[in-house]
């Protein structure tokens, strides 16, 4: 650590940490959204909303179940799950009838169900800010060489790993995950084998969006939530994906903290055009490797 | 053959008579519909600017709203920026849409189908956040507003009448562009791009070509969007836009020439009237773009079109 200090000013330490914390959260909306696109091939517009429907769920049931320590672990479990449920329905009732259409319609597809979900939410919840209480010991900061960092933001520096490895280990070392990776390069081939594909296809929609909604639990306490978030992330979850290779973990990891790098330390350099950094950073990195750094699904 | 030219000539009748009803409604018409009217043709143009490369083109253009930001936002800032003739603004809004358009073109062109527009969004999203951000110079997140007009068109009526010559007068020439040579290479790629390379065709400068026209059309589009609402701001250039031109496109019908307007007369009378009576005008909006999915994936011209052909059809073979 020491070395560290002495060779970049304490500042810079602190802005690359937050940068950090904000790459854990869009790794772990991106890695969701890389899976979907892909195994499914769909461009899911939708996985904003439900990230920002994780978020307010987790507001929710944080304040049902009284708050404080219990609220924050019962509301990073529940959330997410209400969030895999729901697109567990909106995936037998409409998306697995429509698997065979072009890319352009299920994109569009994925956008009405955007629409729908962004007003149910502002129906359900209204159009208030609205924080989610952190419980005791994860409250206050910690000093990092002099400085304030929220000991928050270095609680998600383990879940990101944590998340990171859990994933690799369900699509490599389990057998729905092989399935699923078979399924990802040959469908026809893997249903001719006698496998279900279409409750294959299924599971790891629901494991991507249940991916979105914990991302979105995780961000509730740090960020004010609110109608429009799901606009904020989808893009930049996108973007994520595609620089890192599409459906690639570790791409989404790879573009994950790129975008959460640049966007961190451009502030840092450029208040005013911070949010320009890494939308320029994508640009680079799409012209050089039009296909992402690492390799891609499909 | 005399059939073919019997029904283009009715073709061009109808327009004709429709043209003049639409330079007469201003005397009946109050001010509110022909602000209405006026945007129903600007979404209309923007949405056949899109369908040329889309629909004919067959290239992922997903972030078509830029072009129709960087007209509009040319002509702005020509206007109240830099003081500019309006007139020399409205020229150069278009053509810095197509400069744009050449130049996303260039980078993005040697991709195919979603990573295309992958990278376009990509490019779009950069052009939307330094417009968002650049406070001083284009107003930031408060955009421009009260945009002065030169006095021919200030009022509802000049305004109005200016939309729809400069409406009519696009759709012509695109209407010529889609059925020129060119025209039919582009469709040509769209259906087969291996198959036309082969038989010596430049893929890849004739969809730079149609991505360059689209883009200037996008721009007038977005110029008639100034004269109409003489202001400008940065959600003109953001992605959920391009998604609901998208939607136009699609509810009108995507290999229809007339179809891009339909949707847009469509979506926007739909958005008009249920903003009077519910504030969930995305919900509804979500929940016609599923149906039309689901239910209506050519569209409603796309449909009537079909129902139309099966119905003369049956009537031949009646008669034989």
């Amino acid at each position: 650590m020491d070395f560290i200090f002495a060779v970049c000013p304490p500042g810079i330490v602190c802005q690359i940490l937050v940068g950090l914390s904000r790459t854990t959260i869009l790794f772990i909306v991106a890695s969701g959204l890389s899976l979907i696109l892909g195994v499914l091939r769909i461009p899911n517009i939708a996985h904003g909303s439900l990230y920002m429907i994780g978020a307010f769920t987790a507001f929710t049931v944080s304040k049902l179940a009284g708050g404080g320590t219990a609220g924050f672990w019962v509301a990073l479990l529940i959330a997410p799950l209400v969030v895999a449920i729901l697109s567990l329905v909106a995936e037998r009732a409409i998306f697995s009838y429509l698997y065979e259409r072009e890319h352009l319609m299920l994109l569009l597809l994925t956008f009405s169900f955007a629409l729908i979900f962004g007003d149910l939410v502002k129906i359900i919840w209204g159009a208030e800010y609205r924080t989610l209480q952190l419980p005791e010991f994860l409250k206050g900061p910690i000093p990092v060489e002099q400085l304030p960092m929220p000991i928050y933001n270095i609680f998600l520096l383990f879940i990101g790993p944590l998340v990171a490895v859990g994933l690799w280990l369900l699509t490599n070392k389990t057998k729905v995950g092989k399935i699923s990776r078979a399924a990802a390069v040959d469908r026809e081939m893997v249903g001719a084998v006698g496998i279900h594909v279409s409750w294959v296809f299924a599971f790891v929609f629901v494991i991507g969006c249940f991916l979105a909604g914990l991302g979105g639990a995780l961000v509730a306490p740090i960020i004010n939530i609110t109608l429009g978030m799901d606009h904020a992330i989808i893009m930049e979850a996108f973007l994520i994906v595609i620089i890192g290779g599409l459906g690639n973990v570790w791409g989404a990891l790879l573009g994950a903290l790129i975008f959460g790098l640049t966007q961190s330390l451009g502030v840092l350099i450029w208040p005013q055009f911070g949010i320009v950094f890494p939308y320029a950073a994508v640009v680079i990195v799409l012209f050089f490797r039009p296909r992402g750094l690492l390799k891609s699904t499909w | 053959m005399s059939v073919k030219s019997e029904t283009h000539r009715k073709e061009i009748w109808v327009a004709a008579a429709a043209f003049a009803l639409l330079l007469l409604l201003p005397f009946v018409l109050k001010r509110f519909y022909l602000y209405f009217l006026g945007l129903v043709f600007v979404n209309g143009l923007f949405a056949m600017s899109l369908n040329l490369v889309l629909g004919y083109g067959g290239i992922f253009q997903f972030h078509h709203a830029v072009f129709y930001g960087v007209g509009a936002y040319g002509t702005a800032l020509m206007i109240a920026k830099f003081g500019q003739s309006p007139w020399l603004g409205f020229l150069v809004g278009p053509l810095l849409a197509a400069s744009v358009s050449a130049l996303m073109g260039m980078i993005c062109i040697r991709l195919s189908k979603l990573y295309f527009g992958m990278l376009q969004i990509s490019l779009g999203s950069l052009v939307w956040a330094t417009v968002y951000r650049w406070y001083n110079f284009t107003g930031g997140d408060d955009g421009i507003h009260g945009i002065s007009m030169p006095s021919l068109i200030a009022s509802p009526k000049g305004s109005y009448y200016f939309i729809v010559l400069m409406t009519g007068a696009c759709l012509g020439v695109m209407y010529l562009i889609v059925k020129s040579p060119f025209g039919s290479v582009l469709q040509g790629i769209r259906d087969n791009p291996v198959r036309s390379e082969a038989v010596g065709v430049n893929v890849r400068l004739q969809q730079l070509l149609a991505l360059i026209i689209a883009g200037f059309f996008a721009g007038v589009a977005g110029v008639l969007f100034v004269v109409l609402d003489n202001s400008v701001f940065p959600d003109m250039l953001f992605w959920t836009l391009s998604l609901e031109v998208l939607i136009m496109c699609l509810l009108g019908g995507w290999f229809t020439f007339l179809g891009p307007v339909m949707g847009a007369a469509i979506l926007i009378a739909l958005r008009t009237f249920v903003s009077t009576f519910t504030e969930y005008w995305a919900l509804i909006q979500g929940i016609i773009l599923m149906l039309v999915i689901i239910f209506l994936p050519e569209g409603v011209l796309g449909y009537l079109h079909r129902k139309w052909s099966q119905f003369k059809g049956s009537g031949l073979a009646g008669e034989k």
